[in-house]
């Protein structure tokens, strides 16, 4: 063990043992400075093709995904097992982390403990130049995406090789990932066959869009990196307490190339990423691959524990990753995010993101679990993490798929709370105040409704109301108001039924 | 039965044809439907929005007015899984108002539950001959389980040419303060459910809650698309045509 370090018995909590510590807020280096949600959006509303990719792909997956889920007849109790398991794990996670340190260590793995993103990323680059190595291979990991690894090697001198194709796409053009699943969701066929011809160096010259021959094309691409690579970086689905196993579910083979080939394998893992034993994973393995890819089953799982002579890698390290998690942690309503496995099927459903894009969150985790997320691992002090709690229309869709049960709505609204507490909106404080008052009195709002039949005259009278003044002319803009009615409701029923109840 | 209509704020003030409709359709089968007076808002929109500090004193004024009620009833799928599912949360610390709370809750309908599930009514008596879509609100769908209550009750309209609308559980991106706060995102929501809209051919649009048809209504009508907007309950309550 080396790192920040674990004080182990006392302490409930292993967040408060592991990493009690001037920064236990998380940071995601690559992200900073980004605008708020509405503005990023606002671009991304009005970029037709980026809107026609979107949709094609979250269409193409939300429908496979609900066939494949409604052939189980116990996903609902599936779903209740996984959710069932990690709010037990999570409320045991001082525990549950001792003992998977205990069993890697046992296994010949070395364990690290990491705060934040900053703290994992110098540990990564001081075991990559212990290895003597100036070039990694990478497992697609979310973990990484988050501490921004990649730039920080690269600010060591060390060339970190993305292998999942989609991640191999958005490095090549010096992009950013858009989903969780599919980073590359936001750009075509087209658009990605001018990515290798310009970018890629080996790309056939007469490369065509074709799926088969993007894939082949890359496939060659990748061959010598794997074959020369030192060192293999990847993150993990899962980490298994009693054993000390990782687990890592993909589909393209890059991952288990990159498992295995290299003599050093470091994994950055999140703190919540642990299951407490084996028999857990079969509810998970069953839950991930409908949920993510809409497949039955994933193709390629890899599962590893510590190192084995003449098979695998000679080190292992696996790097946990606090950044954020703990303090999540100690949120009663807003610790559900930690159940995520990363699964996107929340993206895929999502009628905001289908229209905003994944760029527009600031984030590795776009879509309504990166607006439960990010707010919560880096705190709400910059302009988009402000905005990403209100980047939901609430209408539940996430939650209905969502393989964990995460109740995103319930923790959106709690963090609009948390927020409306924290920061000082004057102007619509005041608004809310006075729309209070009136609202919670009969009286108030019956004078309310007296003024606006009045004011109907002038307003509206078409029955429409096509300006309003700002910050309603947001609504006037594209729809048209309704004018107030002569009478309202309450009215009408003391006028016709002489008084009320 | 002692029903209470909770008529909620924005219909009140906004939409009182809808209120009338209720009262008709529960009158036509046979029930007598109170009006509280001292019924205001439920806070769903400053509940929502963060404000909930503000939101309180709405929930202890809906609890003291639907006290004692057998039923309350209400053409808001919305506002009814605001005081079902978030009036609990707003009341917690505050064991005199929990207990309230608790007690009127579950009493609370929208429409379309209470007369298939409560009543066990389809048939309300109604025709209303003209081409009509039918646009389930995510609240009634996600928060009150209302599943197919609502075309239910359509289908034994007379007269009507009911017709399915494509994508129909897609969120028409009103989402209360969603629709300011983020406009561009709720403008292209909007203009996709007007477009599956169009594509049905339908005269009226109808759905659960007067909020959500404010919002397609007010993009339907500054498109000039002639397609109207009605609440279910005014549709149930027709014994003819167009009002």
């Amino acid at each position: 063990m080396s790192g920040g370090g674990v004080a182990g018995g006392g302490v409930s909590g292993a967040g408060a043992a592991a990493l009690d510590g001037p920064n236990p807020v998380g940071v995601m280096p690559t992200y900073l400075g980004m605008p708020s949600f509405p503005r990023a959006a606002r671009d991304a509303v009005g970029d037709s093709q980026l809107r026609r990719n979107l949709t094609h792909a979250t269409t193409a997956i939300r429908t496979k995904r609900a066939r494949v889920v409604a052939e189980l007849d116990d996903w609902e109790q599936l779903r209740q097992a996984a959710k069932a398991i990690k709010d037990h794990t999570i409320a045991n996670l001082d525990t549950y982390l001792l003992r998977l340190e205990e069993n890697v260590t046992k296994a010949g793995g070395h364990v690290h403990w990491a705060r934040n993103a900053l703290e994992a990323n110098a540990i990564v680059a001081r075991l990559v130049a212990e290895a003597g190595a100036d070039t990694v291979v990478k497992v697609k990991s979310m973990a990484t995406q988050e501490t921004g690894l990649n730039e920080a090697l690269a600010a060591d001198g060390i060339r970190a090789v993305e292998t999942d194709l989609a991640e191999l796409i958005v490095q090549l053009g010096d992009d950013r990932p858009s989903h969780i699943l599919v980073p590359a969701i936001h750009k075509n066929r087209a658009e990605i066959k001018d990515i290798f011809v310009s970018e890629m160096g080996d790309a056939p010259a007469d490369l065509t869009d074709e799926p088969a021959r993007l894939a082949g094309a890359a496939r060659a691409h990748l061959r010598n990196e794997f074959l020369n690579a030192k060192v293999g970086i990847s993150g993990a689905n899962f980490a298994i307490a009693d054993t000390g196993s990782l687990v890592v579910v993909e589909s393209e083979g890059n991952g288990r190339m990159c498992l295995t080939l290299p003599d050093t394998l470091i994994s950055v893992v999140g703190v919540e990423k642990l299951l407490p034993s084996f028999q857990d994973l079969e509810v998970f393995l069953a839950l991930l691959p409908r949920s993510s890819t809409a497949e039955r089953m994933n193709p390629y799982t890899t599962i590893w524990t510590g190192v084995t002579d003449g098979d695998g890698p000679r080190n292992f390290h696996l790097v946990l990753l606090d950044n954020g998690r703990t303090a999540t942690l100690a949120d009663d309503v807003g610790r559900q995010a930690l159940r995520c496995i990363r699964c996107s099927a929340c993206l895929n459903v999502c009628p905001v993101y289908e229209r905003a894009g994944g760029h527009a969150y600031g984030s590795p985790y776009p879509g309504p679990i990166g607006a439960i997320l990010s707010p919560q691992l880096r705190g709400v002090t910059s302009e988009i993490d402000a905005s990403l709690p209100y980047a939901s229309s609430l209408c539940g869709a996430c939650y209905e798929v969502c393989p964990v049960a995460i109740n995103i709505p319930e923790v959106l609204v709690e963090l609009r709370a948390r927020s409306v507490e924290r920061h000082r909106h004057p102007v619509e404080r005041a608004v809310f105040r006075l729309s209070g008052y009136v609202l919670s009195s009969p009286r108030r709002l019956a004078a309310a409704q007296r003024a606006a039949s009045a004011g109907r005259r002038i307003v509206g009278r078409s029955g429409r109301i096509r300006h309003l003044p700002p910050p309603l002319s947001a609504w006037t803009d594209t729809r048209d108001a309704p004018a107030p009615p002569p009478e309202s409701f309450r009215a009408w029923w003391s006028r016709t039924r002489g008084g009320a109840a | 039965m002692r029903i209470g209509l909770f008529i909620t704020c924005l219909t009140d003030t906004m939409f009182p044809e809808t209120g009338k409709a209720v009262v008709t359709v529960l009158e036509r089968l046979g029930h007598q439907v109170e009006f509280p007076a001292g019924q205001s808002c439920c806070g769903q929109m400053h509940f929502n929005t963060g404000y909930r500090r503000e939101a309180v004193p709405m929930a202890r004024g809906f609890a003291a007015a639907f006290d004692g009620y057998d039923a309350v009833v209400t053409p808001s799928a919305s506002c009814a899984a605001m005081v079902r599912e978030y009036h609990p949360v707003l009341a917690a610390g505050d064991p005199d108002l929990e207990r309230q709370v608790t007690t009127v809750a579950p009493r609370v309908h929208d429409l379309a539950t209470f007369l298939t599930g409560v009543l066990g009514v389809t048939d309300v008596g109604a025709r209303f001959p003209h081409r009509v879509t039918y646009h389930p609100t995510c609240h009634s769908l996600r928060m009150m389980h209302v599943g197919d209550a609502p075309l239910r009750l359509l289908r034994e309209v007379g007269g009507i040419d009911l017709v399915e609308l494509p994508d129909a559980e897609t969120c028409c991106g009103f989402g209360g303060t969603f629709a300011i706060k983020n406009p561009d995102v709720s403008a292209a929501m909007c203009a996709d459910k007007v477009t599956a809209i169009r594509q049905t051919q339908a005269e009226v649009v109808c759905a659960g809650d007067n909020s959500c048809l404010m919002h397609i209504g007010g993009a339907l009508s500054r498109q000039r698309t002639g397609v109207r907007t009605m609440h279910l309950a005014e549709i149930l309550a027709s014994t003819g045509g167009l009002a």
